[in-house]
C-alpha cells in the first residue's frame, strides 16, 4: 500500500513540479512532511545537502533517497524515480510533438506569467517549512545562515558553501 | 541502435558530472549535444530548451526527452532518460543505504548541524533573487503564497492551478476582439 501512495505521490510532485528543483521541494515537503508524515524536516533538509553535494537533478536524487528510505528496499527508490520521470516522458513528448504551436501562442504565453508568483512563492515556502527549533539550534546556526546566505548572495559556488559549512559545524558543535 | 546508445551515453555523463539544479547542466548539455554530436543547432535547442524549462517535471529530464525524441522517437526518449536518471539513482542509493549507519556519529551529526542552516540559505537566495525580477504586485503574491503554503498546510498544486487558470482568463479577456 505504501509503495502505492509514494508513487501517486512522487506522480503529482512530477506532474505539478513547475520551476525547477527549489520550487518542487514545497511539493515534495507537503506531500512527505505534511501530508504523508514519512519524514522529518530535517531529514529533508539533510537530503537536499546531500542531494546538493552529489550529481544529478535534486528532484531525482530527491525521489531516490525518499524511496529508499521511506520502504526500507530498493524497490521503493526504484518506484519513486520512476514515477518522478513519468511526467517529462508523457508531457513533454506532447510538447515537443506540438512544438511550434505551443511556442507562440498566448494562452500559454499568460498562464506561464501568472505561474511566475506561485513558483517564487514556492520557493520561498521551501526556505521557510526547514526554519525551525531543529535547523536553527542556537546562535551559531543564524550565524552559519548569515554567511551562507551573504557568500550564495555573492555567486559562491553552493558545493563549496556546504562543504565549508559543514567544516564549520564540525568545529562549532563537536 | 547506435544513435540510441550514443544518446544513453551522453545523458549518462551529463547526469553524471553535473552538480545542483537542472540549470547547472545547460553549459555541459550545450556541449554534448549541440558542439559534440551535432544533433541540434544551437538556436532550435534554445527555443526547445525555453519550453523544456517551462514544462513540469524535473528539467534535465524534460531536455532529455526533447532531444531524445527528436532524434528516435519514443525509443530515443526512453533511452536519453534512462541515461539521464542512471547515476543519481546510483550514487543516491548507496548513499541512502550506507548514510543511515552514520546517522549516529557524532561527527556526522555536528557537520549536518552546520550544513542545515546553509542548506536553508540555498534556497532563500534564489528565493529573493527571483523575487527582485516580479513586479511589485507579484511579489506581495509571490509572499503570500510561501506563507500560506508554510503556515496553513496548503498544497502548492492549488496555487500552480489558480495561476494557469488566472493567466489564461486575463489572457481572454485582453485579447482585443
Amino acid at each position: 500500500m505504501i509503495y502505492l501512495q509514494l508513487f501517486l505521490s512522487y506522480l503529482k510532485i512530477g506532474f505539478f513540479g513547475f520551476g525547477g528543483g527549489y520550487a518542487m521541494l514545497s511539493l515534495i515537503q507537503n506531500e512527505m512532511v505534511t501530508r504523508h508524515g514519512w519524514m522529518t524536516e530535517t531529514e529533508l533538509a539533510d537530503i537536499v545537502a546531500v542531494s546538493q553535494m552529489t550529481p544529478g537533478p535534486i528532484a531525482i536524487n530527491c525521489a531516490t533517497y525518499v524511496g529508499y528510505t521511506v520502504t526500507g528496499t530498493v524497490w521503493g527508490s526504484i518506484l519513486t524515480t520512476l514515477a518522478v520521470s513519468l511526467p517529462p516522458l508523457t508531457l513533454m513528448v506532447l510538447i515537443t510533438i506540438f512544438f511550434t504551436k505551443l511556442k507562440n501562442n498566448t494562452y500559454m504565453q499568460g498562464a506561464m506569467k501568472w505561474m511566475r508568483p506561485m513558483i517564487c512563492g514556492m520557493i520561498g515556502a521551501a526556505a521557510l517549512l526547514f526554519v525551525n527549533g531543529s535547523t536553527f539550534i542556537d546562535w551559531k546556526s543564524y550565524l552559519i545562515f548569515a554567511a551562507c546566505a551573504t557568500a550564495a548572495w555573492f555567486k559562491v559556488d553552493s558545493i563549496l558553501l556546504i562543504c565549508l559549512s559543514a567544516v564549520a559545524g564540525i568545529l562549532l558543535y563537536l | 541502435m547506435k544513435i540510441l546508445l550514443q544518446l544513453f551515453w551522453a545523458f549518462f555523463k551529463i547526469g553524471a558530472f553535473t552538480f545542483g539544479s537542472g540549470y547547472a547542466m545547460i553549459p555541459m548539455i550545450e556541449k554534448e549535444v549541440v558542439d559534440r554530436r551535432k544533433w541540434f543547432e544551437k538556436d532550435d535547442f534554445y527555443d526547445q530548451f525555453a519550453l523544456a524549462s517551462s514544462a513540469p517535471g524535473p528539467f534535465a529530464l524534460n531536455t532529455a526527452v526533447f532531444v531524445g525524441y527528436k532524434l528516435k522517437g519514443w525509443w530515443g526518449a526512453l533511452f536519453a532518460v534512462m541515461g539521464a536518471v542512471l547515476p543519481s539513482f546510483l550514487i543516491i542509493l548507496l548513499i541512502a543505504i550506507y548514510l543511515t549507519g552514520f546517522r549516529g556519529n557524532r561527527y556526522v551529526e555536528a557537520a549536518f548541524k552546520g550544513i542545515r542552516p546553509a542548506v536553508i540559505a540555498l534556497i532563500a537566495v534564489p528565493f529573493i533573487n527571483m523575487l527582485k525580477r516580479l513586479p511589485w504586485y507579484f511579489m506581495v503574491l509571490g509572499c503570500a503564497v510561501a506563507a500560506v503554503i508554510c503556515y496553513l498546510g496548503v498544497s502548492p498544486i492549488w496555487f500552480i492551478l489558480a495561476g494557469a487558470i488566472t493567466g489564461i482568463l486575463v489572457t481572454f479577456f485582453e485579447k482585443p476582439r
